[in-house]
């Protein structure tokens, strides 16, 4: 990788200073950009390790929320949030391997927002809030595309707040190789309906199967998906499959993950 | 250059690095320590999971500086006090669970940290925490057998005459 | 029952103590005094032109020592390929130049096209990036069928076409089999593709060249299965560097799988830049580096037919096969799609007439070369996937189809110009439906049913050709080299034993398993013998391990080598006990005249071969050491029966192997724990080949599995518990162990095992499917049974690949 100066502020107001600087970069767990950097696909002059900021890595319930601070593992989730919210503590527990949950961030992936990775169909389907240094962002409105969100310049994500649901379930086919989600549907059974989201199978990353959401708001049930089926145009085409055979996908796994929860 | 200071196997050990350098390159090129193994550049094969602080990385995926003052474990740091092997260690000799050699500091450094969360795992639990440590030698069979005898779990003897 | 140590023993591996504690010394662990860093900077397209190289500005970098191109190595020879093939018409195969780095054009993705040496990794890569390369894109041919047509573009100017050869074999039986074929009773004909796959080791490969200038001699250490072979193709081909100047040491070894047999590029750079520059010179391949570097293995499409008459007995059979060589051609990639595939299309049965033929073809891909098993599991594959087929064709079973056709009497002589010593495979059939428990099957289906999921058992046979093989049969068929192997055994005054082997252990154990041996053949503890290996400068001579030859053919030369120390042994000791030689009986490590209690330690006689103070001189010299070469009468002929069960999820088309049981015939087992890993390792490959793996290109060259995020790595959670079983032995008749060798079997049988379970669990579900390409994702499946979409450029699809036959 090219080199870069490497920072570990003790302060929030110490990074979001440092982050001021051009070329410029957080460092989260690491997970992703390291790899990235090793590929010298990010150039960064600047690394700021987010690990020495104090209260940035916990899971707090309270009432019917749950919040994770942005530095939390993704082990620490799923260890911590078990009995809260099992749906999003099952889905940390089967990111990545142990070892990359031991240091991968729930902030990290959030920022980054990988077609293919977990967390966002969970924020997404809970209807979760994204709180950074500046202001809290609704899920609806964070995701805008593959690798895109609605982070500004400078932003720091400090922390996940879920509305915890009903019921929840999410269920991953694993893309053979990389073992990341070729598709996942994270299905949350809220107070005011259902909510169904979708990761890995399209180009425009993790969305909402509004049809699926509004089947199952009127019936919680699997049967409620029959003749239901995810449109195949704007799906991920792959050597590992087709945008139809996403779509396909879409539908058996949010069935299993309604199955799951009835 | 930073100069970076950790614990490595119970000795504190220090060296200059880049802010680029990688635990495992701190590891292998400073330290000259290099039983951890570098397999791939995606962080995918497990050949270079050591401990830091207790908990399983891989060591392709963390940079030395962020492991200053810390408590790293590798698998030189594995044998018994008296330089026996550990038992794990043992465990993989007895049930032939590694040919090549080459993976196998990560998958005793990954069964290590298996078995600390999960005194007993059952076979497929074995196999799905094993899903970060890739072997192309032997099948998963015997590494998967070797770390159920290690947590003290009966396993079929190896094959005999 | 053996004793701990000898033959038949599962003795635990000695050489695990280092790997297990971190102790181990492999290539990438060795760090030479001043040594500097290359990198390579290798062709991002698939076929082009190179206009010019600037390197003024890389060569003003920091740390930069020299900037290496094509015209640094206008000396040199080319990469040699180890293995010449005649064409049908006597014309020998087109062997195009394989420069160390390109002269003018690129032919495929990752092509080295310059070097750049410096003080660090870093740096020489930061410098890669100031490297000014001017390359005209040309167009790219990626498919065989295509690349065979007029007008396709051609890969090399310099050839006449993109046709290596066109073999045919046994060109004899041509007619007869043509003939047989058109007036048989039903003939069963498949197309299908072995896919495309690369070896991954876990190691990758790592090369530190070193030049000794007061001695004028180099060292080359490298991740090699045998460094001799690399020493005299580089020395005498590459680099003109005579063997007593050149030293080739592979030490520990992090797998090979056939990927570290050829002689590569940057193992000749890096002894030749480390003269250059009067320093050592060091490479380490990234993962990503090796997916485009190391030699491919298997991508052959092929057109099978079977011919039975009406009592369903075979009457011949006809294959025609497209074979993809990549760009260059490797050491041995001529050999594999033929005389390692043409000569096994017999199988286990007793078809009279057998006709193959091959083209191969020069695409802009890697160059492919032998992977575990190279040539036997692509015939395997074949034959067991159309055997299968016929018999559901015919309505019959699988089972008995196999057991009507099985060859029963040994030696039995093939139409493919092999014969086979020995087998019993109604033997190796029975054992695997007991310990498969293919009875119980219906039970197991209906539970799958209750769980919503389809079920299916497979079942293939196999036969290899190994311990490759008798020097004079190979100079015949095309080879450049002999394929004996040698070892030195060496005894200590005190009685102690080293072996010097010319094969090479990269995970195989050979440290255990030979030493079990000779401490057999003398009757003492296998802690008394030591095995070195990997140093041409302490080995006489060695051909190295592929084709399952280390116990069959360097085995054997170790036997060879102790049955002479023993012979002079037990004369030292006759002289000593004032017998003769002939009355002197050697047992558990003592000397003792026949019917009498007069008896020497091994340890007494040893110490008199070097203490000659009361020794016959004059007959007999001092010393206690012997070298052996050993060159095989025959190939042996390890065979086995394995049955594979699946379960299908008819929603998601993802197949999971629910059972795996392999019954093989090793001949005799030297270690039963390290033959049994052999095997469970090579199931797992033959399994990843069939359901996960596949090396995959666009139609423009660019390698799409080109990381372990594309290409489909095996892991735990893809198997279960293997039931793997060698206790049928027929013994080879022609090595002194009576052993066949083990170390590809489980790639060979597994494929087709797992392709006809997977069809068959279609099949019970009313899915009349006649073939599945392999990797069968769960796409493939889905799409087969559905009939939607499969994925995009994993493979083409059979109707584009076809041979067109």
């Amino acid at each position: 990788m090219y080199d870069f100066e490497f920072m570990k502020p003790s302060s929030l107001d110490e990074a979001v200073a440092a982050l001021a600087e051009e070329d410029a970069q957080l460092l989260a767990g690491g997970q992703t950009l390291l790899p990235t950097m090793k590929q010298r696909l990010a150039m960064p002059s600047k690394l700021i390790s987010l690990k020495d900021i104090p209260d940035f890595s916990y899971v707090k319930a309270e009432g019917d929320t749950l919040t994770i601070g942005g530095g939390t593992t993704h082990r620490q989730v799923s260890e911590e949030a078990e009995s809260a919210f099992p749906g999003l503590a099952s889905l940390a527990g089967r990111i990545g391997d142990p070892a990359v949950r031991n240091r991968g961030t729930i902030g990290g992936s959030l920022a980054n927002n990988d077609p293919a990775a977990c967390y966002p169909a969970a924020v997404l389907a809970t209807g979760a809030t994204v709180i950074t240094n500046r202001r809290e962002i609704p899920a609806d409105e964070y995701f805008q595309g593959m690798f895109t969100t609605a982070l500004d310049e400078g932003e720091i994500i400090t922390a996940v707040r879920f509305p915890i649901p009903e019921a929840s379930r999410y269920e991953k086919f694993a893309q053979p190789a990389s073992r990341f989600p070729m598709v996942a549907c994270f299905v949350a059974k809220m107070n005011g309906g259902v909510r169904v989201a979708v990761t890995g199978a399209s180009e425009e990353g993790v969305f909402r199967w509004s049809e699926a959401e509004e089947a199952l708001t009127a019936t919680f049930s699997a049967d409620a998906l029959e003749g239901l089926a995810h449109p195949a145009n704007g799906m991920i085409s792959d050597i590992h499959g087709s945008g139809e055979y996403r779509a396909h996908l879409i539908g058996v796994m949010t069935k299993r993950a309604v199955l799951h929860l009835t | 250059m930073t100069k970076v200071t950790m614990n490595v196997n119970g000795r504190s050990r220090s060296g200059e690095v880049e802010g680029r350098t990688l635990l495992v390159q701190f590891l292998r090129e400073t330290l000259s320590m290099t039983g951890t193994h570098v397999g791939c550049d995606t962080s995918q094969c497990g050949a270079c999971v050591v401990h830091v602080d207790g908990q399983a990385v891989k060591s392709c995926t963390m940079l030395a500086l962020e492991a200053d003052g810390a408590e790293v474990t590798t698998i030189e740091g594995m044998t018994n006090a008296d330089g026996s092997l550990g038992v794990i260690q043992q465990a993989f000799q007895d049930y032939h669970g590694l040919q090549c050699g080459f993976c196998t500091p990560g998958m005793v450094m990954s069964a290590k940290a298996l078995l600390a969360e999960n005194p007993k795992p059952s076979e497929e639990e074995i196999r799905e925490y094993l899903e970060g440590n890739i072997c192309r030698c032997t099948g998963y069979h015997n590494i998967v057998k070797a770390i159920m005898a290690a947590s003290g779990q009966q396993v079929e003897p190896v094959a005999a005459e | 029952m053996p004793k701990d140590g000898g033959i038949g023993a599962s003795t635990k591996r000695r050489e695990d103590v280092r790997f297990l504690t971190g102790t181990g010394r492999y290539t990438d662990d060795i760090n030479l005094p001043g040594q500097a860093y290359v990198h390579f900077v290798r062709s991002d397209v698939a076929h082009g032109r190179i206009r010019s190289i600037d390197p003024s500005t890389a060569e003003g970098m920091p740390g930069v020592l020299k900037v290496f191109t094509s015209k640094d190595f206008e000396a040199a020879g080319g990469i040699p390929c180890g293995w010449q093939i005649t064409s049908r018409d006597g014309s020998v195969m087109q062997e195009p130049k394989h420069p160390i780095l390109a002269e003018g054009v690129v032919r495929h993705v990752g092509d080295p096209i310059a070097a750049i040496v410096a003080k660090s990794r870093e740096q020489a890569r930061d410098a890669a990036e100031a490297l000014e390369i001017d390359i005209e894109e040309l167009p790219a041919v990626m498919n065989m069928r295509e690349a065979l047509k007029d007008g396709a573009p051609q890969v090399h100017d310099s050839l006449d076409s993109n046709l290596c050869f066109d073999w045919g074999f046994v060109e004899e039986n041509r007619e007869a089999v043509d003939t047989a074929i058109r007036e048989a009773a039903h003939v069963t004909t498949l197309e299908l593709v072995n896919n495309r796959l690369i070896a991954n080791p876990m190691e990758p490969r790592v090369a530190i060249g070193a030049y000794d200038m007061a001695a004028d001699s180099h060292t080359l250490y490298t991740t090699s299965q045998n460094p001799h072979v690399i020493r005299l193709l580089m020395g005498a081909f590459v680099l003109n560097i005579p063997e007593h100047k050149l030293r080739v040491v592979a030490p520990d070894v992090g797998g090979g799988f056939g990927s570290k047999i050829y002689h590569y590029a940057e193992e000749a750079f890096c002894t030749y830049a480390a003269k250059v520059l009067r320093r050592p010179v060091k490479w380490t391949s990234s993962r990503s580096e090796a997916f485009m570097s190391d030699a491919h293995g298997r991508d052959h499409v092929t057109k099978i037919e079977l011919a039975l008459d009406a009592d369903h007995n075979f009457t011949a059979l006809r294959t025609e096969t497209h074979a993809n060589m990549g760009a260059y051609l490797s050491t041995f990639a001529p050999a594999v799609p033929t005389w390692l595939h043409g000569t096994l299309m017999a199988g286990n049965y007793r078809t009279p007439l057998v006709y193959v033929n091959v083209k191969a073809v020069f695409t802009n891909t890697v160059p492919v070369d032998a992977y575990r098993g190279a040539g036997r599991p692509e015939a395997t594959f074949q034959l067991e996937r159309v055997v299968d087929k016929a018999a559901r064709e015919l309505g019959i079973d699988p089972v008995e189809l196999r057991r009507k056709n099985f060859i029963t009497e040994f030696p039995y002589a093939t139409p493919v110009a092999v014969e086979y010593d020995t087998g019993d495979y109604h033997a190796t059939l029975d054992k695997v439906l007991e310990i498969s428990d293919w009875a119980g099957f219906d039970a197991r289906l209906e539970k799958s049913r209750a769980r919503g999921k389809l079920r299916g058992i497979g079942l293939a046979h196999y036969i290899e050709a190994c311990g490759i093989a008798p020097s004079n049969l190979v100079g015949q068929l095309g080879a450049r080299a002999g394929l004996f192997e040698s070892a030195t055994v060496r005894v200590n005054a005190t009685g102690g034993i080293t072996v010097m082997t010319g094969s090479h252990s990269h995970g195989q154990g050979h440290a255990t398993t030979f030493a079990q041996v000779v401490a057999d053949m003398i009757g003492i503890d296998a802690s008394q013998v030591e095995i070195s290996h990997g140093d041409t400068a302490n080995t006489p001579m060695g051909m190295g391990t592929y084709g399952s030859r280390s116990i069959a053919v360097g085995g054997s030369a170790m036997v060879k080598a102790t049955e002479k120390i023993i012979a002079k042994a037990r004369k030292i000791a006759a002289h000593m006990l004032e017998a003769s030689a002939d009355d002197i009986e050697l047992k558990d490590g003592a000397f003792t005249v026949a019917g009498t209690d007069k008896s020497l330690n091994w340890g007494d006689v040893t110490l008199a071969a070097y203490v000659p103070h009361n020794y016959p001189l004059d007959e007999i010299e001092p010393g206690l050491e012997e070298t052996a070469f050993y060159d095989p009468a025959n190939f042996t002929f390890p065979s086995g029966a394995y049955v594979c069960e699946v379960e299908v999820d008819p929603e998601t088309g993802k197949v999971e192997v629910q059972g795996f049981a392999a019954a093989d015939d090793f001949g005799n087992v030297i270690n039963p724990m390290i033959v049994e890993g052999q095997v469970q390792g090579g199931l797992a490959q033959g399994i990843g080949q069939a359901l996960l793996e596949a090396c995959a290109y666009d139609d423009d060259g660019q390698l799409l599995s080109a990381s372990y995020m594309d290409y489909a790595m095996p892991r735990a959670y893809d198997f279960p518990m293997f039931k793997v079983d060698s206790s049928c032995r027929t013994p080879c008749t022609h090595n002194p162990l009576g052993v066949k060798g083990c170390g590809e079997a489980g790639a060979i049988g597994s494929p087709p095992a797992v392709v006809n379970a997977v069809i068959d669990a279609l099949h019970r579900a009313g899915h009349e499917i006649p073939h599945i390409d392999m990797p069968m994702t769960p796409n493939r499946v889905w799409s087969a049974i559905h009939g939607g979409a499969g994925p995009d450029k994993d493979g083409e699809t059979m109707e584009e690949r076809s041979v067109g036959a």
